[in-house]
């Protein structure tokens, strides 16, 4: 039995008549590297802020880490980790100081910060950049950092929005040995992504049109499914039925 | 003969501190679509805008249609058409006004060179009284793309035109650039997609300022060295760590969901060796096949050399 | 914070320099002002009344004439604020009949400094009553007559709306045209319009046209309010208001360009704007605090903020219905940094990027 972390039902998002996100139901289990995929303005970023307790759902229901998102909405955000493209670091800190001031926001002792700390320099490999600016490390590195940080506090779920934008092959490819790494140590990652061939790297993928998830399911079934060889195929005969994602 | 040469082309920015090009050199046809692939910060703006004559090189030479870009900049600028990086149009202009005011700029009408962008312009007419910055990622890219083709020019620049862009914009996209190679227009396009490579007639992957190789999109995937296996099992993560600790491999990183791998040496049987050592790890499900290289392998691979 | 050097110079600077500023440069009290004397009396009286004028650190005495029409010209060319007419008989009128009068003129075109002026003059005079009480035990009586010259009535609009002008005109054109057309730089327009054949200066220039009318309009605005709501006069020559008008609009407007030359970000426009521009043009533009009052350190970096040859020129054709002869001095002043902006920013301009 997996055990479930988030799981919807009909959760919907209403701007005035405009529906946002139109009733979506779906299970993400532990452990789990869940790929949400869609295109611009298609729901996801709204879906997100829902989930991580930003925003009030109009409708449904959606149980995050065993929290209620209507009701608990603050408890959500300190047991989930999240980390965007725009990197949530603060670009004139060092790596250091960016580590512990996170660590302060989440509520951990100094002890812990200092233990945490330690760790993670290690497991990275930043010895020599700990006292660097972060506006001065590699984007690459700023990835790998961000990523860290959003995971100190041992979070049941992190939300990753586009977090491989802009940076090299290998690059990309370090960065999600690090995003198997985290689900490895049962954190449950829930990532957005521009590139479709990223989306084969996770165990399952939503895609989102139009406000609703009209297809789920690994990506070998998804390809099945839609008789395609690739996501990109995928993807596009899902997403050219589309009506409002570019207009 | 070609419409755009760079012969052994140097930038540096910050005094001389920063590399962004070292020592570029290749060749663009008359009509043809060129790709130059790379991630953020590997040099294609700064090669994009000194061909524009944006920019003045350190060292080298270079021409596009016969002008060279430092002395004849003027002569440049009147016959090539630039879509840069950030989104280059007025906001608080409409669809029409931004197209109008480009004419104008380039001494041109909108009506007399309609044809060219006629397809383009077709998609996002509906929009016409709509204010630029209001539109949609896709819609922006389309009208830039008719503001840069409004004078008819001999040469199209695009830098990294499909960055976030959605999918099936990007593809729409990729077909009007081969329709507009039709009209005998060179286009030098650079992404960080490299999906997208495969779609240009000849590519260049640059990294760090540095060409790895110009070839077709063909050639480059032939000259992959090795052979590749796509390999996984049922913890994905530990062999990973597994494989990059048995000794006869040269390369092995993710890749949906397998994972790429590559020997240093290779015999009929370094198959069966990393399936037995894999068994010997504890890992099940195990499946194994021979694959063909991407044009990312490809990209990673000489990274590695 | 403290990486932020700019903001940390920003928080920590402007108290100090405020504090200076207010608490030294920019006072109220008036010191060392131009006098003229005409002395017809040249008797004890006005010797001793003139000894303690001198005496006075309010006043320097610019020189003793003795026609009316000199000290008119005088007034006209801005030299003086304020003059002092003793009469014929000045002793014989006070020994005698027990009163005399002085005549005291002031240019009332900035009603403060006059008020002030005509306040030390008449303490001066007091003191002096005073002074000829204690030996004589009779009381005479100096009867001071004031007349405040261009401004009879002490209105504060005179003095204000050339100053109103000066900032709105500033505030259209320096600052817009520098915003609009770094914003250009920031939005990535400016890449493709220098990869056009059109000279790109050229298509900067078109831009600033239009704020070129907007300030126009706002000029026809603010006179047409003047007159008719403040009944403010205009005894000088329109044609040559409204030219006058255009040549600092156009200053204003190179130097809006010039900005845009030298930054790169909305925000820089922005603040060089504002603190470059906005803060020395009320603080040393003449009509909040004058000129004359200031340490002659700040009187010379005056001389190179453009409103406050506007402000004289205004001044000049508005309330003393001056003509070009009056002003042409200053006209050339703005005519020459309006051509100095204009001929640094075309150097500046780069036809291309780095």
């Amino acid at each position: 039995m997996k055990e479930t972390v988030i799981k919807t039902e009909n959760l919907t998002k209403r701007f005035g008549d405009f529906v946002a996100v139109d009733a979506i139901s779906f299970e993400v289990y532990k452990g789990e590297i869940f790929g949400f995929l869609g295109a611009n303005g298609a729901g996801k970023t709204t879906a997100m802020r829902m989930l991580s307790g930003l925003s009030k759902p109009t409708s449904g229901k959606a149980i995050v880490a065993g929290l209620d998102v209507f009701t608990q909405p603050e408890e959500i955000k300190k047991n989930i980790g999240y980390m965007s493209q725009r990197f949530s670091l603060y670009e004139d800190l060092t790596v250091i100081e960016n580590i512990k001031f996170f660590g302060g926001i989440y509520g951990l002792s100094d002890k812990q910060i200092k233990q945490k700390s330690e760790e993670l320099i290690e497991q990275l490999q930043f010895q020599n950049e700990i006292k660097k600016l972060v506006h001065d490390i590699p984007l690459g590195w700023k990835q790998k950092l961000a990523l860290s940080v959003a995971i100190l506090h041992e979070p049941k779920v992190v939300f990753l929005d586009e977090p491989t934008g802009g940076v090299d092959p290998a690059t990309r490819k370090q960065f999600w040995e690090m995003i198997y790494q985290t689900a490895d140590k049962g954190i449950t990652v829930f990532v957005t992504t521009h590139y479709l061939d990223e989306a084969e790297y996770c165990n399952r993928i939503s895609i989102m049109v139009d406000g609703r998830i009209d297809a789920l399911g690994t990506p070998r079934e998804l390809k099945e499914k839609f008789s395609a060889t690739s996501m990109d195929e995928v993807f596009y005969k899902l997403a050219r039925g589309a009506k409002r994602s570019d207009n | 003969m070609p419409d755009i040469t760079l012969d052994h082309i140097s930038k540096t920015y910050n005094k001389n501190t920063l590399l962004a090009l070292d020592d570029i050199s290749f060749e663009v046809n008359k009509g043809e679509l060129f790709g130059l692939i790379g991630p953020d910060g590997a040099g294609k703006t700064s090669l994009f805008r000194i061909l524009t004559t944006l920019l003045l090189p350190d060292k080298g030479f270079a021409t596009v249609n016969g002008f060279d870009v430092v002395k004849n900049y003027k002569s440049i600028r009147g016959i090539i058409g630039y879509m840069p990086g950030k989104f280059s149009l007025y906001q608080d202009l409409t669809v029409e006004e931004n197209l109008k005011f480009f004419a104008t700029v380039f001494k041109t009408t909108v009506e007399k060179n309609y044809d060219l962008i006629r397809d383009i312009y077709l998609q996002i007419e509906p929009f016409k009284k709509r204010r630029a910055g209001q539109l949609s990622g896709g819609m922006k890219q389309k009208l830039a793309l008719c503001c840069a083709l409004i004078h008819k020019p001999e040469v199209l620049f695009l830098d990294e035109p499909t960055t976030g862009v959605d999918a099936v914009s990007r593809r729409e996209f990729w077909e009007m650039l081969k329709s507009l190679q039709k009209e005998n227009i060179t286009i030098l396009v650079s992404t960080a997609y490299m999906d997208e490579a495969t779609l240009c007639d000849r590519i260049g992957l640059i990294q760090s300022g540095k060409m790895l190789s110009v070839d077709t999109p063909e050639n480059v995937l032939k000259a992959y060295p090795e052979n590749l296996f796509a390999i996984k099992s049922k913890n994905v993560h530990k062999l990973l760590t597994d494989l990059r600790n048995f000794e006869n491999t040269l390369q092995c990183y993710a890749s949906g969901e397998y994972l790429h791998l590559s020997f240093k040496t290779e015999n009929g049987n370094s198959q069966n060796e990393v399936v037995v050592f894999l068994k010997e790890k504890g890992h099940d499900e195990i499946e194994m096949k021979m694959c063909k290289p991407s044009i990312e392998d490809c990209f990673i691979r000489l990274l590695a050399s | 914070m403290f990486r932020d050097r700019k903001t940390l110079l920003l928080l920590f600077g402007m108290p100090i320099v405020q504090i200076l500023l207010f608490g030294f440069a920019l006072t109220n009290e008036i010191k060392n002002s131009k006098i003229v004397i005409a002395d017809f009396a040249k008797d004890i009286a006005s010797q001793e009344i003139i000894g303690k004028i001198e005496a006075s650190k309010n006043f320097n005495i610019e020189k003793s004439i003795l026609s009316s029409q000199e000290i008119e010209a005088a007034f006209k060319k801005g030299e003086i604020k304020i003059a002092i007419v003793f009469p014929n008989n000045f002793n014989y009128d006070l020994r005698h009949s027990n009163k005399a009068q002085i005549q005291v003129i002031a240019d009332a075109s900035d009603p403060n400094t006059a008020t002030t002026l005509t306040n030390y003059i008449t303490s001066i005079v007091n003191d002096y009553q005073q002074d000829i009480w204690k030996t004589s035990k009779v009381p005479y009586r100096i009867m001071p007559e004031l007349r405040m010259l261009y401004n009879p009535d002490l209105k504060g609009a005179p003095n204000f709306v050339p100053g109103v002008m000066a900032m709105v005109l500033l505030l259209v054109c320096v600052m817009m045209t520098s915003i609009s057309i770094v914003r250009e730089k920031e939005l990535g327009t400016m890449e493709v319009l220098l990869v056009s054949p059109f000279k790109p200066f050229l298509v900067i220039v078109s831009k600033m046209i239009p704020y070129l009318f907007i300030s126009l309009l706002n000029l026809v605005i603010i006179l047409v309010l003047s007159v008719f709501l403040l009944e403010m006069p205009i005894r000088g020559s329109l044609i040559l208001l409204v030219a006058e008008s255009t040549l600092f609009i156009i200053t204003a407007l190179s130097l809006g360009l010039f900005i845009s030359t030298v930054t790169d970000t909305q925000q820089a426009a922005m603040s060089i704007s504002m603190l470059g521009m906005m803060l020395p043009t009320i603080l040393l533009g003449g009509y909040m605090f004058p000129i004359e009052n200031m340490p002659i350190a700040l009187q010379v970096v005056s001389n190179i903020v453009p409103a406050k040859w506007f402000y004289i020129i205004v001044k000049a054709i508005m309330l003393k219905g001056l003509g070009f002869s009056y002003i042409w001095k200053e006209t050339l002043v703005l005519a020459g940094m309006a051509m100095l902006f204009l001929l640094i920013s075309l150097r500046n301009f780069k036809i291309r990027l780095a």
